[in-house]
């Protein structure tokens, strides 16, 4: 098979999420590239949460319903996606609790009594899933030093236990497959989430600041336990309105700083934003969007922060905004975020969500331009330092407190040169320019990097537009369907000039979106370019590749 | 003696109590860089709000902020670089009620800094209107009937919240701010100074207070049941006598003491994001 997906299902507590990392880590030591889709509601216990694992010889960053093993821990997870196995698929279901009746009628359904096993084994409740992963391994005819090697990393403390209750799993079925051991690299597994904490680190990173927000908390826990190793200074505050004030106060002491949220949180940040447009102190935040209005869908995934991230705080002033696509981009972005705020002493937002956040990617860094961390501007010490000195570029020299030559003021309000508050007309003008002045040098710079990126047969006359984590699912298609693919990765200041070269051969742009309304067609609109047809979906859930290659084709044969 | 005073026009009112608070801060740092206390050390954080011009008008480092934001930025700054002393002036309703969950917190977590607030229990800036410590019945723009609500008591909610220095002073009483100034600036930890500043426009003050304050004698700060008996001796609403003075003061460990300190080379940062990424295969 060159490519097959597991879906494991089962309730919240019942550890499906840690199953669905060691499934993909099994995978990933026979030398397939991985992606997982996480689904779970907003509970602690109960509800429905399933994993799809889907592998692949190719890299691959998306889903499909298409689903090749079912391992199901509930009753709820063989009603629920019964729909979606493939004829001759595999159902691993514990034979406890799911009636027979209800078992599809097409493939092979493998009982196990998981119930059974785990009080002989006197194993706790949860081990259920180790059960039916050891089920598969000998189902898909996966050695079993391949589990073991998963297993003693991933439970290191009790890996004894688990290890006998998936040997239960293992021995209990017969080998009816053979998944064939890939010779290729090993990649790293990681989500989009640690692949941008990751970045920020790289990118020089001293602190982190953020409040709880699904789907951005994991970035915070990332952090949280990387703050020794990496010396860096991560704090959660009261709310998302001292997150954001914090960190400026990081930035004035010249250290690296980012912030992380989902859109309600970043509302109560965005006084904070336009504070550090005005005083020039940069700050990266990080966006995962969900659905709203409101609290909306928290634990899914949507594309509609868009025009707020462009749009959000008071008054006008200069950003970077953008959204990478995925793990790579993650990672890679993140670090130019931090360049780019520093260097134009502006905030930055990385938009992301929680398809590409939870999702979890083989990480290839090999595809990854390499990247400097670049020093700031840093003043000469020559006469009396200001602060917001008006230069060509709009840029100012900086000092860091303390610092015995300079008295170093930073204002919310407008301000001179020095930082002393100011209400001058003349002097209001001028402030406003220099710090305008900044997106000239910042759009010029963004030439030189790949803002839009174009994928596939460059010729085609279809095109597909989209934007963030809609990259792997329709990049994959567009490879098999042929057609044009083109991101556009920045957002702020808008690469047109990039985006117009790489639209010139379509002749029927075709957009996708995971939104009501089409924000990028929103956004392209103001430049003239013109949609022929939109693709939205708005329901939380991302796009599968099965489900996006239907709509596609009523537009493209 | 340093002038410590910058071009800026001084925009108070006269006889604003401001004048006070901003004399007493210029004489402390002074004294205490006499005594050793590198000025560049010093960062000078504000609120919005008539005292906020503070930051315009002393000549040093200075994080003129957002209303009610002084103390995320106060700490951010702190943890950044402990070596700095950090001074936050605020507003009555800047801190108490704009910013609340943010002192409250300072104060929890005993983050070493020192706050001071203009409290002159009303809006001045906006032209008029009650604040968190106006007292029941007060008749400002917005509430012209009389206000409906009581006044918090500052001090007994930051008593209760973990603070480690409480004093109270008075924008008629320079000598006395002096000296809790300097006291609340060398207290290791989370120090507030509330000082009854009066703004004569709008909510003339001074001869209430003067009829009522009086300095702390025989009083052991660190007891905490003096300190609370004292601290709601007035309850900002009644007429009781005013004690001014230092109330409470505790040693406790601080919050930026918790973070890490050390340096990591990106030569030695990179090597270790190559050993994490070896581990996530």
């Amino acid at each position: 098979m060159d490519e097959f997906s597991v879906l494991i299902g089962g309730k919240a507590g019942f550890g499906i999420d840690k199953s669905s990392l060691i499934i993909a880590s099994i995978f990933n030591q026979l030398g397939y590239r991985l992606y997982i889709y996480r689904d779970y509601p907003s509970l602690i216990r109960g509800g429905h949460t399933f994993s799809i694992i889907r592998s692949s010889k190719q890299k691959i960053a998306s889903h499909t319903n298409k689903i090749d093993f079912l391992l199901a821990l509930t009753q709820d997870t063989v009603d629920l996606h019964r729909d979606k196995l493939k004829d001759n698929a595999i159902l691993i279901y514990d034979s406890d609790s799911i009636k027979q009746d209800t078992l599809p009628e097409s493939g092979q359904a493998i009982g196990l009594a998981l119930s059974k096993i785990i009080k002989e084994e006197n194993a706790p409740e949860i081990m259920r899933n180790v059960c039916v992963i050891g089920a598969l391994c000998k189902v898909a005819g996966i050695a079993w030093s391949s589990l073991e090697v998963v297993f003693k990393k991933n439970f290191p403390k009790i890996g004894d236990m688990n290890l006998k209750v998936a040997r239960r799993g293992y021995d209990g079925v017969k080998e009816l497959l053979n998944i064939e051991s890939l010779n290729q690299k090993k990649l790293p597994l990681f989500t989009g989430n640690e692949a941008t904490a990751l970045g920020l680190i790289k990118g020089g990173l001293k602190a982190y600041i953020a409040y709880p927000m699904t789907p951005s908390s994991p970035i915070l826990h990332t952090m949280a336990n990387l703050a020794e190793n990496f010396s860096l200074k991560v704090i959660h505050p009261e709310n998302e309105i001292a997150v954001m004030l914090m960190a400026l106060g990081f930035s004035y002491c010249g250290q690296k700083v980012a912030v992380g949220t989902s859109g309600g949180g970043f509302c109560l940040m965005t006084e904070g934003l336009s504070f550090s447009a005005m005083a020039e102190l940069p700050v990266v935040a990080i966006v995962g969007q969900r659905p709203g209005p409101s609290t909306g869908l928290p634990t899914y995934s949507s594309q509609t922060e868009m025009h707020f991230a462009l749009n959000a705080g008071h008054g006008e002033f200069t950003r970077f905004v953008v959204a990478p696509g995925d793990a790579e981009e993650a990672y890679y972005w993140s670090q130019v975020a931090l360049n780019i705020s520093w260097k134009y002493q502006i905030p930055s937002i990385i938009l992301s969500d929680k398809t590409l956040g939870e999702g979890t990617y083989s990480f290839d860094e090999s595809l990854i331009r390499e990247i400097k961390e670049e020093a700031p501007l840093m003043w000469d010490g020559k006469g009396i330092y200001k602060r917001y000195m008006n230069t060509d570029t709009g840029v100012s020299p900086l000092a860091f407190v303390p610092n015995k030559d300079a008295i170093i003021k930073v204002n919310s309000y407008e301000h001179d040169e020095l930082g002393i508050t100011t209400e001058d007309p003349g002097q209001t003008q001028r402030m406003q320019d220099k710090r305008l002045r900044k997106e000239k040098r910042l759009t010029e710079e963004l030439a030189s990097y790949e803002a839009v990126k174009v994928y596939t047969n460059d010729r085609s006359s279809v095109g597909m537009l989209c934007w963030g984590s809609n990259k792997g699912v329709c990049v994959e298609l567009g490879k098999k369907l042929h057609l044009k693919v083109i991101q556009p990765v920045v957002l702020s200041p808008f690469p047109i000039k990039q985006l117009t070269d790489a639209l010139q051969s379509v002749k029927l742009l075709v957009v996708v979106e995971s939104n009501a309304t089409g924000q990028l067609v929103r956004l392209i609109s103001r430049y003239g370019i013109r949609v022929q047809k939109k693709i939205l979906k708005y329901d939380g859930r991302p796009f599968s590749l099965d489900e996006l290659e239907e709509k596609l084709k009523e537009f493209v044969g | 003696m340093k002038n410590l005073g910058t071009y800026a026009q001084n925009t108070w009112c006269p006889g604003c109590g401001n004048f006070a608070i901003l004399t007493a801060i210029k004489a402390v740092l002074n004294t205490l860089n006499d005594e050793g206390l590198p000025l560049e050390n010093v960062v000078l954080l504000s609120g919005i709000g008539c005292h906020a011009k503070i930051a315009d008008y002393i000549n040093l480092n200075s994080f003129y902020s957002l209303h009610g934001r002084v103390f995320p930025p106060a700490t951010g700054i702190k943890i950044a670089n402990p070596n700095l002393k950090v001074i936050g002036h605020a507003g009555d309703g800047d801190a108490y009620g704009e910013g609340l969950e943010h002192l409250i917190f300072a104060a929890k977590r005993n983050v070493d800094m020192t706050a001071i607030i203009h409290n002159n229990r009303v809006y001045g800036l906006t032209t008029g209107q009650y604040t968190p410590t106006s007292p029941l019945g007060f008749k400002g723009r917005s509430t012209p009937f009389g206000t409906k609500e009581h006044p918090i008591n500052p001090l007994e909610l930051m008593l209760a919240s973990g603070a480690t220095f409480l004093a109270r002073g008075t924008s008629h009483g320079l000598e006395l701010l002096k000296k809790i100034f300097k006291e609340a600036i060398l207290h290791k930890g989370f120090a507030l100074v509330d000082v009854l500043q009066v703004c004569v426009t709008y909510y003339n003050m001074y001869e209430y207070y003067d009829k009522r304050v009086y300095e702390l004698k025989d009083h052991n700060p660190e007891d905490y049941d003096q300190a609370l008996e004292k601290i709601r001796q007035w309850d900002y609403n009644n007429d009781s006598p005013i004690a001014l003075g230092v109330l409470y003061r505790k040693e406790a460990p601080t919050f930026e003491e918790g973070f890490p300190v050390s340096q990591v080379k990106p030569i030695e940062r990179d090597a270790r994001l190559k050993l994490l990424f070896n581990e996530a295969i």
